[in-house]
This record gives C-alpha cells, sequence and structure tokens, in this order.
C-alpha cells in the first residue's frame, strides 16, 4: 500500500493501544451494577445522584436482564446485581446476601377508548386464563379481547401469575411483548386489548383499570388496598465493597428512597 | 515496504484461520450450552412438540419452526423481487447520476436499529393490517412485510454490486446481437451475476432468520401454532431473545438448543437457495 | 416440429417488462424514503446544539445524547479496524491463495450460514468469552470484538464475490508482466474490486451503527462518555433501545434516531466519494 496510507494506519493503530492501555487501571472506587432492565433507568438516576456526592466514584448501570446480572456478579463482572425477579434461586440466596430497595406496583392497562374502567380479580384471572373471550362478558363492546402478556420467567409476569392467575395457566392465544414500553405501545394501539405494566410506566396513552374499585397508584400499594406488586433486589457479595456498601446505604436512605418515590416506583417503608 | 511472498501468505493464512476460529468458537459455543437438551428432552420432543411452557418442563418448539419458516418465507417473497427489480432497474434502465445518489442512500437504511423498524410497524403496520384484514394485527404477516423492507437494502446493494461487476462486453454483445435490453438483462446479465446475487439472497436471508427486535414487536410472539398468516406467532429468534434474559437451567439450555436448530435451519435455507438459483439459469 | 408458442414480440416484452420494473423500484423506494421521513419527521424537533453535545439527563428525557455519538464512533471504529482486515484478508486468502476444494466450500458454506445466528448469541457469546473469560469487562473492547465477529460473514462473502468477479484476464495480464501473487492482489485485483469491498464494508457500518443486542451485552449502557477503551458505553442504538422500550422517552427517541440516520448517511457519502476519488485517480 501507499507509504501514506501505512503511516496514517499506523499511527491510528498506536493511538488505540496507547488509549487502551492508558486508561486501563480501574479507578480506585468504581462500581458496576448489572440486571434488571427494568430497574436500570433507576439504577441510573441513583447513580447520577450518588457520583454528584461523592466525586471520585464512578457507577457504571448495565443492564442484560436479572439472570446476566446474578451470572455478571458470581463471575465477578459486576459488584451488585439488580434483580425483579419474585423469589432469587437457591444458589444465589446461598451465596450472596440481599436486600429490597424497592417496590413495583403493577397495573392492569387497557385502551383509553375502552369503555371498561374496572374489573375484579375474578374477572381479570377469568380473561387472561381464557375463560372470558369478549369484552361484552365485562361490561364491554362486544368484541374480542386480545391478552397481551410479558415473556415467561420475567419478574412480572411471575408476580402476574403468583397474585392473578394464581396458578391457573395463561391462555395459550396470549400476544406476548418483552417489555413494559412495548406492552404500553401494543396496548395503546389496539382497542381490543389488555395488558399489565409497571404503574411507574403508566401515560396518558393507556387507561389504567381499576382491581376491585380501587386505583392502581403506588399510594394504594404502600396503603396495602391496591394488591399487585412484587419486590426489586439488590444482590451483592457478603460482605460488600466499601463502595458496594455505601451505594446501597444511599439506595436505602431517605434522600435516596425519595427519588425512587418521584421516579414512580414505591419506596420500602423499613429504613 | 516489500515483505517476501511467503509471510505474506502466513499473514494472510493467518487471518483466515483467526476468523474462521472465532467463527467455530460461536458454533461451538452455541453446540455446548444447548447439548443438555438432547439428553433430558430429546430430539424428537424438542422438535415436534406443540407446547412450549417452560414452567411445566414442556420444551416444544414446532410451532415456531412454522412460524420462521412463514416469515422467512414471507420477507425472502417480498424483499427478493423487489430487491432484484430494484437493483436492476437501477443499474440497467436509471441514469447513473440517479443511481449514484440513490445507492449509498439505499444502504442507509441497512443501518437503522432494527427497534425502530419495529416502533414503526407496530404504530403504523399492525393497526392497519388489523382494520384492513382482522385478527389482532400482531401477525405473521406484520412479521414477513417488516423483514422484507429489512431486507431490502442488503438484496438491492448486493446485486447491484453483482451487476456493475459485469465487463461491459457482455452487453456491448448482447446488444450487437440485436437483444433488447430486457432480453439482455434476462439471458445475458441475470446468468452472469448469478453467484453475487446468489451471495445477496444468501446475506438478506441470514439477516431475516437472525433478525430480532422488529419481529419480536409486530408478530404478537403467541406460544400456539399459527393457521393463518393473520394469525400472532413467534419465530425460533424471537423466542430466544424473548425468554433468554430470565431463563435459568433446562430452560436456557432449550434456549440454545432453539439457536442450533436455527443454524441447521439456515444451513437448509442456503443450500435450497444455492440449488435453486444453479437450476433457474440452466 | 415443436409447435408454435405464443411469444410477444421481443420489444412489447421490453416495455412491460420496463413498467413493472419500475414499478417494483418504485414501491421499494417508496417504503425507504418513508421510514425515513418518519424517523426525521419525529425526531428533528429534538434536536438542538444541546442534544447533540450535552450528557444525557434524567435518565434520557432531558439533555443530549453526546455520550452516545462517542460511545458509537469508539465502537464502530474499533469493529470496523478488526473486521475488515480480518476478513477481507480471509477473502483474499480463500479465493486467490486456495485451489477451490471441498474445505474451502465447506468453510464458506460456514461462513454463510452464521450470517444467521441471532445477534442475541452473539452478545452471550461476547459476554460469557470477552467479558467474563478474558476479564475485559464491559468495556468498548469487548464490544468491538464481539460486533467483528458478527460482521466477519457479510464482509467475507461480500470481499469474496468482489474480488471472483475480476475477470481472470487482469490476474494473467499482471503475472505475464512478472509480478508475485500479493503484488497482483494489491494492483490488479482488488482496486478492481474495490467498489464490492466497499459495499461489504458499508453494509456492515449500518450493520453495527444499528446494533442493539450483541452491544448490551459486551459494551454495556453506561451513560457517561467513555474516556477509554476498557470502559463501557452505549452508542446511540442502545440508548434508542433503552429509551423505547422502557418507554422513557419517545421524542428523545426518534431524535437519537434521526442523528444515527444522518450520521450513517454522512459516513457513506464520504466513503463512496473517497473511493470515486481513489479510483479515479489510479486510472488517470
Amino acid at each position: 500500500m501507499q507509504p501514506r496510507t501505512a503511516r496514517v494506519l499506523s499511527a491510528v493503530v498506536c493511538l488505540a493501544l496507547a488509549a487502551a492501555a492508558g486508561c486501563s487501571r480501574k479507578q480506585s472506587s468504581s462500581l458496576t451494577l448489572a440486571g434488571s432492565t427494568a430497574f436500570q433507568p433507576f439504577a441510573e438516576q441513583l447513580a447520577e445522584k450518588f457520583m454528584q456526592e461523592n466525586p471520585g466514584t464512578r457507577v457504571t448501570v448495565q443492564g442484560g436482564g436479572s439472570i446476566v446480572g446474578l451470572q455478571a456478579l458470581q463471575q465477578g463482572a459486576a459488584d451488585i446485581a439488580m434483580a425483579d425477579l419474585l423469589a432469587l434461586p437457591e444458589d444465589i440466596l446461598n451465596a450472596f446476601s440481599h436486600c429490597v430497595v424497592a417496590r413495583d406496583g403493577l397495573a392492569l392497562i387497557v385502551h383509553p377508548d375502552n369503555p371498561v374502567s374496572s374489573v375484579t380479580l375474578q374477572q381479570a384471572q377469568g380473561i387472561f386464563t381464557g375463560e372470558i373471550v369478549s369484552w361484552k362478558a365485562v361490561g364491554g363492546t362486544d368484541s374480542r379481547i386480545d391478552v397481551v402478556s410479558r415473556e415467561e420467567g420475567s419478574g412480572t409476569r411471575r408476580s402476574f401469575e403468583e397474585l392473578v392467575l394464581k396458578g391457573k395457566p395463561l391462555t395459550k392465544s396470549a400476544l406476548f411483548q418483552d417489555s413494559n414500553g412495548t406492552i404500553r405501545e401494543a396496548v395503546a394501539t389496539n382497542p381490543n386489548a389488555i395488558g399489565y405494566i409497571s404503574i411507574g410506566f403508566l401515560d396518558a396513552r393507556v387507561k389504567a383499570l381499576k382491581l376491585d374499585g380501587i386505583d392502581p397508584s403506588n399510594e394504594n400499594v404502600i396503603g396495602k388496598r391496591y394488591p399487585l406488586s412484587r419486590p426489586i433486589f439488590l444482590v451483592h457479595r457478603t460482605p460488600p465493597s466499601p463502595c458496594a456498601e455505601r451505594f446501597i446505604q444511599y439506595v436505602l436512605s431517605k434522600e435516596g428512597q425519595a427519588i425512587i418515590k418521584e421516579k414512580g416506583l414505591i419506596p420500602v417503608s423499613s429504613q | 515496504m516489500k515483505m517476501p511472498e511467503w509471510l505474506i501468505r502466513r499473514v494472510l493464512f493467518l487471518t483466515a484461520f483467526s476468523s474462521l476460529a472465532i467463527l467455530a468458537l460461536i458454533a461451538l459455543f452455541i453446540l455446548k450450552e444447548g447439548f443438555p437438551v438432547l439428553t433430558s428432552v430429546g430430539p424428537g420432543r424438542f422438535l415436534l412438540g406443540k407446547t412450549w411452557l417452560p414452567g411445566n418442563n414442556l420444551y416444544g418448539i414446532l410451532p415456531f419452526i412454522i412460524g420462521s419458516l412463514w416469515v422467512t418465507a414471507g420477507a425472502l417473497a417480498i424483499g427478493v423481487p423487489l430487491g432484484l427489480a430494484c437493483a436492476i432497474c437501477l443499474v440497467e434502465f436509471v441514469p447513473r447520476t440517479v443511481s449514484r445518489f440513490l445507492k449509498p442512500t439505499i444502504e442507509l437504511l441497512a443501518g437503522i436499529p432494527s427497534v425502530v423498524y419495529g416502533f414503526i410497524g407496530v404504530v403504523i403496520l399492525t393497526p392497519w393490517i388489523r382494520s384492513t384484514f382482522g385478527g389482532p394485527g400482531f401477525s405473521l404477516l406484520a412479521g414477513a412485510l417488516v423483514l422484507g423492507v429489512m431486507i431490502l437494502p442488503t438484496i438491492i446493494s448486493i446485486s447491484m454490486d453483482a451487476f456493475q461487476a459485469l465487463p461491459p462486453s457482455y452487453r456491448e454483445g448482447s446488444i450487437a446481437l440485436g437483444a433488447t435490453r430486457w432480453q439482455t438483462v434476462h439471458l445475458v446479465l441475470l446468468p452472469g451475476a448469478r453467484s453475487g446475487i446468489l451471495a445477496a439472497v444468501i446475506l438478506g436471508m441470514g439477516r431475516a432468520v437472525g433478525e430480532t427486535m422488529a419481529v419480536i414487536m409486530v408478530a404478537g410472539n403467541a406460544v400456539k401454532m399459527p393457521r393463518t398468516i393473520l394469525d400472532p406467532a413467534r419465530t425460533l429468534t424471537s423466542n430466544i431473545a424473548l425468554e433468554m434474559s430470565y431463563a435459568m437451567g433446562m430452560h436456557r439450555h432449550a434456549l440454545f438448543a432453539t439457536a442450533v436448530v436455527l443454524l441447521f435451519f439456515v444451513l437448509v435455507l442456503n443450500v435450497i437457495a444455492g440449488f435453486l438459483i444453479r437450476r433457474a439459469n440452466d | 416440429m415443436t409447435e408454435q408458442r405464443f411469444r410477444l414480440p421481443p420489444r412489447t416484452t421490453q416495455a412491460l417488462v420496463q413498467i413493472l420494473l419500475y414499478l417494483a423500484c418504485g414501491v421499494a423506494i417508496f417504503i425507504l424514503a418513508f421510514v425515513i421521513i418518519f424517523i426525521l419527521k419525529n425526531g428533528l424537533p429534538v434536536v438542538t446544539w444541546r442534544f447533540l453535545t450535552g450528557p444525557v439527563v434524567d435518565m434520557g428525557k432531558a439533555g443530549g445524547i453526546f455520550p452516545s455519538i462517542v460511545g458509537t464512533v469508539f465502537i464502530t471504529g474499533l469493529a470496523l479496524c478488526i473486521a475488515t482486515p480480518l476478513g477481507v484478508g480471509s477473502a483474499i486468502y480463500l479465493t486467490e491463495y486456495t485451489r477451490p476444494t471441498r474445505i474451502t466450500r465447506f468453510i464458506r458454506f460456514g461462513v454463510e450460514c452464521l450470517a444467521g445466528v441471532p445477534s442475541i448469541i452473539f452478545g452471550l457469546f461476547g459476554f460469557v468469552f470477552f467479558v467474563v473469560t478474558l476479564r475485559l469487562g464491559w468495556s468498548i473492547l469487548s464490544g468491538g470484538l464481539s460486533l467483528a465477529a458478527m460482521l466477519l460473514p457479510t464482509i467475507i462473502r461480500t470481499s469474496e464475490e468482489a474480488i471472483k468477479a475480476v475477470p481472470v484476464s487482469y490476474r494473467e495480464v499482471s503475472y505475464c508482466l512478472g509480478t508475485t501473487r500479493w503484488q497482483t492482489v494489491v494492483h490488479s485485483v482488488l482496486p478492481s474490486a474495490l467498489p464490492g469491498i466497499l459495499t461489504g464494508i458499508i453494509l456492515s457500518i449500518g450493520r453495527s451503527v444499528g446494533e442493539t443486542a450483541v452491544l448490551i451485552f459486551t459494551a454495556g449502557s453506561a451513560i457517561q462518555t467513555p474516556t477509554s477503551l476498557m470502559q463501557s458505553a452505549r452508542t446511540m442504538s442502545v440508548h434508542f433501545y433503552l429509551l423505547a422500550r422502557e418507554g422513557i422517552s419517545m421524542q428523545m427517541a426518534y431524535g437519537t434516531a434521526a442523528i444515527l440516520v444522518i450520521s450513517i448517511l454522512i459516513i457513506n457519502i464520504i466513503s463512496y466519494g473517497l473511493m470515486h476519488r481513489f479510483i479515479s485517480r489510479r486510472t488517470r
């Protein structure tokens, strides 16, 4: 190749290597969280504020899902795992410590034009198991019900199964989406659809159904009037690194819990 | 900088070897993770089972195989004719200045994240299907349409290259014999560009099969066996992407085994494509 | 005697086919234009100078996307720097330096099949191999390497096709002049094959900029602007993915997509411009 190209290429390669080598030393206090994509935005918020109050620390939040987060914790790639499972797996419980840092309420949602505003728990169960197939049966128009659910294994789905389905199987004709945002989108564009998302994700594009007359709101969850909610765990090594310890303390502190509350999750009442 | 020939040969061999080594590693990774399914579920029940319910230890992926077949066939049925026609048009019939500007613009679309295509699909395509054809809108049809559009840039681009790489003597000779432009295209140029078109189709097909986000968002992902093109369905790829973030134990192995099945799927498709294209021009 | 089949005169077929082709072409271009316009229409309103240069604020609801722009440049650049030499080198070796045997056909086949592997698998592979086993952690390096692996099949295949399309006579003339194989490749074969190779690279650029699944597991999704290859970073695509799927802000998501579209367009135009200059300089 021409001499000039060769020189440019070698310069680029040298720069790249220098960049890699020079900064590969880990900062004295750095923290990596990994896991639940649902909790990730909230963790990022908390990390941002935490870093403002603790300059010199670098907190990185990764996603990948709860299982990847737990794997990363086991392999040493992450310091704290964020898990939104209903219950942690056996081997994790034995090898690591965990604490609940927030709760996440679940709301049933339908299209804004749907005349139905409230269902009983029985009716909800009937709809999602496929016993009730027409909106007419619950006071709506005479049209087919399109059930939208989260994928098998997801924390939201497991909580839903435990709290609403109570052991009965989900209908075989259910549609699936794999995140709060996409379920919301699917329900917002389909007048016949019903789905479930985190209370923190409710917005004007969908209508939240009352359950037995109770509004799905974080206050009602705290007041134990609204039953659908699930825990968010932070899992860490025993004992945690000093940086991890400080971060978890921050999340559980008044300030951290205030951020959690402000952004749409439910703070845990214990300190 | 003059390097001895033998050194260059070694270096090139090394590059080829490392590329293939990485790809082989990935194949091995998938095989290793998926292997336990062979012993505990068994290939028969896995491939022909109609029920996928990991919570109850049921791992039948037949509905997803059918889903993948339909969606890929649909995507190719849309992408290949449209793409080839577009490529021929742009190379042979449209003035060069226009095609010179259009080619990079078309290739641009290969870079749009599939999530974006997915969202456009959910916001515009599925409501349209629901109001025009009925059904929930989230369907095999939606998946096929979105995928077809997504592979268009690959097919158009590589086919255009295949045509442009043909020596001008092909065209000149054909015209000299009195052929019309279309006769030139389908009797001389298409056979000549056959190999490149095959590459375009296969790479497009590979992209179609490996696509996850967009299909997940518009195809509905039902576990039930789809009966019509308007039914919601799940492809092999969607199944993997959908459940991988929460899968543990045998569930996880089953998902990797699905990836193995996918590899075979692509293999078979490639063989068929190669066979068809070679036959079509004999 | 063979019976006479009804055949349209060639000129009529030509006219008919031409109409069909233009129609198909028009449909294809219309759809593609629609996608671009949809993105730009929804996204451009959000794009301001602060959007381009500011940090991510409030989970992405406000602020800018500068960290993801930097992340995209680093990760895509790294992936291409690795995949292009490896891919083109492999293609050269497979076509010029080996005879077409069963083995090469098997290899080509294997490469094509891997083009169909879902990106999430590449992501998981990258996580297990680069992030965990090689202890690179969530980093631009892990992401670039995993992405490079994903781009290899496309680059190898398109380069191979481009090189094979170069007429044998080019090589024969070159050998007649007494050059070595490598000189032939560099001075006769590659320049002619360059447009095809470049297509493969450009398609790969597009693919890597648009990739999300691979990078989430390997480069991660750190919100800060990266300052070294060993740090985690998010690309514009990952940023869109997270904003849209967790429903944080569709507005900002489309803004990111709009910038993405414009960046790819610029890269493509520059690449083609450079290539045309290069070719015209050689043929002068």
